[in-house]
Formats: C-alpha cells, sequence, structure tokens
C-alpha cells in the first residue's frame, strides 16, 4: 500500500518536471542545437581572459573591501537590532509585546535580502548603505529569533537576585543575563556574518553597492574581460570565507 | 598581591577595543552607512506614499491572471531546473565519489593514488559550480540566453548540480560499501553495481536532500527574477520600478505563502520518502 | 524595629502551604539563626522576607516599610537595603569574580557606572577587601566557573558584604563547606554583622553551629515557629520535637543532623 502510494508520488514528481519544461517552452534540443552552443560559447570565451590590470585590480580589491564592510555593519547593525526586538519576543515585556515583535520577525526574516535591497535602494538610493541596510534588516529577523530563543534558554535566577538587591532593569539584564549568553549570541552573529559576505556580493545587482554593482555595469557594457575578474574575485571570497569559517570552527566549537 | 592590583584583562580588553574602532572607522565609511537618508523628507514621503499603497494589496481581474501565470512560472523554474541539476549531478557524483573504484577493490577500500587524482578535477568543477552564486549564474545566462525563464532554468541546473552533486558523493561513500564491491569483484559492471549495490541503500536519502533543495530552488527564483530571469521576482522588480506599493504586497504575500506551502510541502514528502 | 511580622501565611500557587500564621519581631542589630528539618519553610521564609515573594495573608515590615504597599521603584530602594545570601549563589558561571562581587552595588550605582564597571572594574580595592575577609583575595579576577562550591557560597557572601545593606538574610551560607570552613565563615559573617551594625537572619542545617554562632535560635516546622529563644534556653527535647520523625520522610529529604555537608557545584 504505502509502495504503491510511494510510486505513485514519483510518477506525480515525474509528470510536474514534464509539466514544467512544457509550460516553460524550454526546448532543450534547441538549446543544446550547434547554433545556440556556438553562440553561448562565443560567449563564454570571451570570459576566458580576465582583465588583470593593475586599474581593474584596485578597482576589484575596492569592491571587495566594500562587500566585507557592507556585511560586517549590516550584521553589526542587524545583532543590536536583533537584540533589541528579541527582549519583547523572548516575552520579557508581556504577551502583546511577544506576539507583535514575534510577527515583526517574522515578516523580516521571510523576505529575502535581494528583495530588501531592492526596497531599500528606492529608499535610500543607489550604493553601499541601501545594501547595509537590507542586510541589516534581514538578518535582524534572523538574529532576533535565534537570539529570543537564547534569552528564553539561559537561567533567570542571576538577574533576578541582582533585582532583588535593588538593581535596575537594564544592570541586571547586562550583570545577570548576558554574561551566560554572549558567546552564544556571538556564535549566532559570526554565523550570520559568513553568510551575509556571500549575500553582499551579489546585492549590488539591484543598485545596492559591492562587488555585485561592479559586475553588473560590466555585463551591461558587454566589457566581459572585466566581468571574469570580478567572477574570479567573488569565488576567491566565498571560498576564502568557507575556509576561515570551517578553520575556525575546527579550532574553537569542536574541540 | 601586588601583581593583581589592576586588571590583568584591561590591557588585552583595551587592545580589543581600539582594534574593534580601528575596523569599525573604515568600515562605515566603505559602506557609506546614513540612516539619515530613511529620514529625509522627499524620501520619506515617497517611500511612505509607496508602503502606503500596500493596503489594500492589488487584486483586479487581469492583474491576478497575471501573478497566476507568474507563480506557476516560479514553481516551474524550481521543478524543470531541479530536475536537469539532478541529471546533472547524479553523473558528477558518482565519478566525485570512490564507492565505484576499482582500484580500491583489492587494496581495502583505498583507492590508488592516480584513482584519487582523477577525481579532482571533478570536486573542483563542482566546487566552482557552487560557489559562484545562483544569481551571478542567472545574470550571466540572462545575457546569454536573454530575458525569461530559461535563464533562471539554467541557473538553478548549473548551482544546484554543484550542490547535489556533493552531497551525492558523500551519501554515496556513506553508504554500506560491501554490496557494491562484491558486485565488482563479482564481474559486474560499475553501472550495475551503482544501482544494484549503491542506489537502493543511497535513493531515501538522496531524495530527501533533493526535496529539501527543491524548497531551497523556489525561493532562489523567486530572487533571480530581479536580474530578469523569470517568473514572480521579474514582476515583482517591476511593480517596484512603478512605484505600484499595492501590486507589490500582493506579490509579496504570493512569495510568502508560497515559500509556506513548499515548506510544508517538502516536510510532508520528505517524511513519507524517508 | 527591623522587621515585625504579623499572622503571616504563604501557600505556594499549587496550593501547598509553605508558612502559617507567623508572628515575630526582630530587632536592629540582631543575629538569628532559623533551624528545622527540610520542608519546614525557612527557605520560604527568607525569600519572604527579602520581598522575593508576596504573602497571602497577613502583615509584613520590612525596615519599617510594607514592601507590596510600596510603588516599583520604592520597592527597588528598600531592596538595595536587604542582601540576601543564596544557597547556590547564582553567579553567572563566566563571569569573573571582581565583576560578580561588585554586582552587589548596582542598587547604588548608576546605569553609566555600573556600564563602565562592566568594562574595567572601578573598585578593585573595596571589593578585594570584602574578598580578603573571607581568604578568596587570590580568586579576585578568576572566573566564577573556577571555583569548587564551598569557594562560590563565600563569593556569595563577599557579594552581599560589598552590598552594605542593613539586613543581611543567608540561606544555608555554608552548606559546602567542611566543618572547620563553615564555622569560620560564620563567625566572619557575626562579626562583620555586628560591627557594621546589620541584623542577621540565616537558615542552617548544622544545628551545633546555630547554637554556638548565633545569640537567637527560631526553630521552624511545617510552616509554624515551633520555639523562638536565646540559643543558650534551647532545650535538647526541643530539637527532639524540632526533628522527630525526619527519618519517615521519604530517603531523598532524610537528611541525618550530623550529614549537613554536601557539595554543591553551580
Amino acid at each position: 500500500m504505502s509502495r504503491a502510494l510511494n510510486y505513485l508520488l514519483l510518477a506525480a514528481l515525474l509528470l510536474a518536471v514534464a509539466a514544467s519544461f512544457r509550460f516553460l517552452q524550454i526546448d532543450l534540443s534547441e538549446l543544446t542545437s550547434r547554433e545556440s552552443l556556438r553562440q553561448m560559447g562565443d560567449y563564454a570565451s570571451g570570459f576566458l581572459q580576465p582583465d588583470f590590470s593593475a586599474p581593474h585590480l584596485a578597482a576589484i580589491g575596492r569592491g571587495a573591501l566594500e562587500t566585507l564592510a557592507m556585511s560586517a555593519v549590516g550584521t553589526l547593525l542587524a545583532a543590536l537590532l536583533g537584540l533589541l526586538l528579541a527582549l519583547p519576543a523572548a516575552g520579557r515585556c508581556g504577551a502583546l509585546a511577544l506576539h507583535a515583535t514575534r510577527l515583526l520577525l517574522n515578516a523580516l526574516r521571510a523576505i529575502p535580502e535581494l528583495v530588501w535591497a531592492a526596497l531599500m535602494v528606492l529608499a535610500a538610493g543607489l550604493g553601499p548603505n541601501a545594501g547595509t541596510l537590507a542586510l541589516a534588516l534581514h538578518t535582524a529577523g534572523v538574529l532576533g529569533r535565534l537570539f529570543a530563543e537564547a534569552l528564553e534558554n539561559t537561567p533567570a535566577e542571576p538577574a533576578e537576585a541582582i533585582r532583588l538587591a535593588g538593581g535596575g532593569r537594564i544592570a541586571a539584564f547586562c550583570y545577570g543575563t548576558l554574561p551566560g549568553v554572549w558567546p552564544q549570541l556571538l556564535a549566532y552573529s559570526l554565523y550570520r556574518w559568513e553568510n551575509n559576505i556571500r549575500m553582499a556580493s551579489v546585492l549590488g545587482f539591484v543598485g545596492a553597492g559591492g562587488l555585485g554593482q561592479m559586475l553588473y555595469v560590466s555585463l551591461s557594457l558587454f566589457q566581459e574581460a572585466q566581468a571574469a575578474s570580478v567572477i574570479l574575485a567573488m569565488l576567491l571570497l566565498v571560498l576564502a570565507v568557507d575556509a576561515l569559517s570551517a578553520w575556525s570552527r575546527q579550532r574553537w566549537v569542536s574541540q | 598581591m601586588n601583581a593583581a592590583r589592576h586588571d590583568p584583562a584591561a590591557l588585552p580588553r583595551l587592545a580589543l577595543t581600539v582594534l574593534a574602532l580601528v575596523l569599525l572607522w573604515p568600515a562605515l565609511s566603505l559602506s557609506e552607512l546614513n540612516l539619515g537618508v530613511l529620514l529625509d523628507q522627499d524620501n520619506a514621503r515617497t517611500m511612505g506614499r509607496f508602503v502606503a499603497d500596500f493596503w489594500p494589496p492589488a487584486h483586479q481581474g487581469d492583474f491576478l491572471l497575471l501573478l497566476w501565470r507568474a507563480t506557476l512560472e516560479t514553481l516551474a523554474i524550481a521543478t524543470a531546473g531541479m530536475a536537469l541539476a539532478l541529471a546533472l549531478a547524479l553523473p558528477a557524483g558518482l565519478a566525485a565519489s570512490r564507492v565505484l573504484s576499482l582500484s580500491a577493490l583489492h587494496r581495502g577500500g583505498r583507492p590508488a593514488w592516480w584513482s584519487l587524482l582523477a577525481r579532482w578535477p571533478v570536486r573542483g568543477l563542482l566546487i566552482v559550480l557552487r560557489s559562484v552564486p545562483e544569481i551571478v549564474w542567472a545574470l550571466l545566462f540572462v545575457r546569454a540566453v536573454g530575458l525569461g525563464p530559461t535563464a533562471g532554468v539554467l541557473a538553478i541546473a548549473i548551482t544546484y548540480a554543484g550542490m547535489l552533486g556533493k552531497v551525492y558523493a558523500e551519501i554515496f561513500e556513506s553508504v554500506d560499501p560491501r554490496p557494491a564491491r562484491a558486485l565488482l569483484g563479482a564481474g559486474s559492471s560499475r553501472l550495475g553495481a551503482f544501482f544494484y549495490g549503491v542506489l537502493p541503500n543511497a535513493a531515501g536519502e538522496m531524495l530527501s536532500y533533493s526535496v529539501y533543495r527543491w524548497e531551497c530552488a523556489i525561493r532562489a527564483s523567486v530572487v533571480m527574477g530581479f536580474v530578469g530571469a523569470g517568473g514572480l521576482g521579474q514582476q515583482i522588480d517591476l511593480s517596484m520600478r512603478m512605484f505600484a506599493g499595492g501590486e507589490v504586497a500582493s506579490m509579496l504575500l504570493v512569495f510568502l505563502a508560497l515559500v509556506l506551502l513548499a515548506d510544508q510541502f517538502s516536510r510532508l514528502l520528505r517524511a513519507r520518502l524517508t | 524595629m527591623t522587621i515585625r511580622l504579623h499572622g503571616v501565611g504563604l501557600t505556594h500557587a499549587n496550593g501547598t502551604r509553605a508558612l502559617a500564621d507567623i508572628d515575630l519581631r526582630i530587632e536592629h542589630g540582631e543575629r538569628v539563626a532559623l533551624i528545622g528539618p527540610s520542608g519546614a519553610g525557612k527557605t520560604t521564609l527568607l525569600r519572604l522576607l527579602a520581598s522575593a515573594l508576596l504573602p497571602s495573608s497577613g502583615d509584613l515590615e520590612l525596615l519599617g516599610e510594607n514592601p507590596w504597599r510600596l510603588s516599583g521603584r520604592a520597592r527597588q530602594k528598600l531592596r538595595r537595603r536587604i542582601g540576601l545570601i543564596h544557597q547556590s549563589p547564582p553567579l553567572p558561571p563566566r563571569q569573573r569574580v571582581v565583576t560578580a562581587v561588585a554586582a552587589g552595588r548596582l542598587g547604588q550605582w548608576s546605569l553609566a557606572r555600573a556600564l563602565v564597571n562592566l568594562l574595567y572594574p572601578l573598585d578593585i580595592p573595596g571589593v578585594r577587601g570584602e574578598l580578603a575577609r573571607l581568604d578568596l583575595a587570590d580568586k579576585l579576577f578568576q572566573r566564577c566557573d573556577q571555583l569548587s562550591g564551598g569557594q562560590l557560597q563565600r563569593a556569595g557572601i563577599a557579594r552581599v558584604l560589598y552590598q552594605a545593606p542593613q539586613l543581611i538574610l543567608a540561606d544555608e551560607p555554608v552548606s559546602a563547606m567542611d566543618p572547620v570552613l563553615a564555622g569560620h565563615t560564620l563567625s566572619v559573617l557575626g562579626r562583620e554583622a555586628q560591627n557594621r551594625g546589620i541584623t542577621l537572619i540565616a537558615s542552617l542545617h548544622a544545628v551545633e553551629l546555630a547554637l554556638a554562632h548565633f545569640p537567637r535560635v527560631i526553630g521552624l516546622r511545617d510552616g509554624h515557629v515551633l520555639f523562638d529563644r536565646p540559643a543558650a534556653e534551647v532545650s535538647p527535647e526541643e530539637l527532639a520535637a524540632l526533628y522527630a520523625n525526619e527519618q519517615l520522610q521519604p530517603p531523598g529529604d532524610a537528611r541525618p543532623l550530623h550529614n549537613e555537608l554536601q557539595v554543591q557545584r553551580c
């Protein structure tokens, strides 16, 4: 019975795939025809000689730094905003605030970075500022939720003891709650930063600065050689971040 | 006693603070962070009007038809892209893993050095395919084959082939190697050994991961629309450029619903398949 | 008058009655020990006096005020004059001892000072002084999770001494120490309370420690005050009545008199 259902499911999946190709009117045989392959080959060959001239490399270096800066500042802002939203979302300010902030966090998180970036370009103009804000907004949603969970799971006694000795709410939070959770908050933020570096390199496609904007501009001007070196730089950036995070994880987390 | 007169952590903390400030300063200037722009009179007014348009979301008949077609297109891009990715990833995953290595057969499971070396080009290719973000592939394909869903399908196929290939190779190596080795030792072909020795054990996990990736592909296909690769994303981009708040709102709502449904559906499917 | 309880009772949310009809007067500068079998309500009474629990009935007066008739701000002001020593001090494991002890004065400090102190300890000599009284000066810059159970309890005592309250409430303050250290620590606590004119109320498992270090002893059983008299006048019969049938309680709760030295860690 269950076996038959599984085969039925499989058949449905195959049908869905066939329907998709039909709906999109993609003709694979035409795509792989001699003519179109030759065109693609011509296009691709333009990328085979990346531009490594000094001024272009300097521009790429600046773009990479801009990407890193966008991701770092965006993550920092997100961590601050996320912490601010996590307090009510962890149920410290009543039930109404809890549901309201959870809804807000979910909304921030559900909208992808690139959509936020497109919105922010409208609101704040072209350039890295829009990308930074977009990263901050989306990441605040992600971090806020994670932070709220961390706050809920941390023991309440230390902060309570400080309140009982007459300390204020903020002081009790800083002395009683933060010491227990900040390693976790830091780990979450670093993890999201890693993610955001990757994201920041493509936000430029909608005009939000960084390496992405360079790539978009050079592709629009049909400068395949310049575009190729930007893509290489992106690849290097992503691989470097991957290697660094894998190394640091091994070094500090899994010992 | 005298040694501990001052806080021993003070100097490291000071150094860390100075370092953070030294790094933060160029980061702030490079990222051109300026929250004031958002509060600027003109900007705020335009944005205010735009956001005020969000309610009520657009729901005219012809717009809904357009929305329906865009949604279907997004789903179709994700599904077709995943199908192509699967077709590419299966052989690539086999080539990158060492389950079907003939040289490993009489070496106790450890392939010869030349056999390991031969796998590196495939692995390197998979790394490049998945490390270039899908939206970059989408942008490249939009320039190559023109605006529209074809670019999206190809971009998903390429990126996800890289991801699936790597994970498939890992799955192949994690299942029990003895059935395949026995078949190979008995003189069956590599393909035969794969279909009868490896696939039965690996299929559940592979399908489960592929379904999970399909869910990610839906999200990715919406995002890729912003560079012109068809689907819901392209429509959102168009409506945003025209400052049509109501249309953006209803499309975002549809996007959220789509993501939510795909999540539920993939969870259901994975529970069934494994 | 420091403390006055009139007909105070407390029923927990789950319906169990922890304290019933307590009448108590404790004058300024007195040192009082609370003894009794486990489950007698000692901790509940101390938490009540720390204004951590709201009494379900009766009148409560702390340092001349009723904490539950005060505004939130005024209650915090009252609370900074009351120090509570916990059995297992709730000090964050990753916090350094110097910061954990300095946190005793958060009620008196401005927020700015509290935040700066978090980065750089502002009153190292003051904190070291309190720690030195408890032979912990060498642990000043160590993390709380590097302390043993007994050391942690002493750090908790140092924090409350640093708070400089008018009333110290101590809940089993020496339960994780060996007998010699426990006696020494109690005499330090008693001496400091006497010198600074602080009222001290401590719950203790060890009867002999209570009789030796406190002029006045209150016996608590099943939420009632069984006796309340000077330490010299407590008779063996009263003690026998206080702890009668304790071995009949479930094995988890049964604690023979001499075995109060369990080591607790954070």
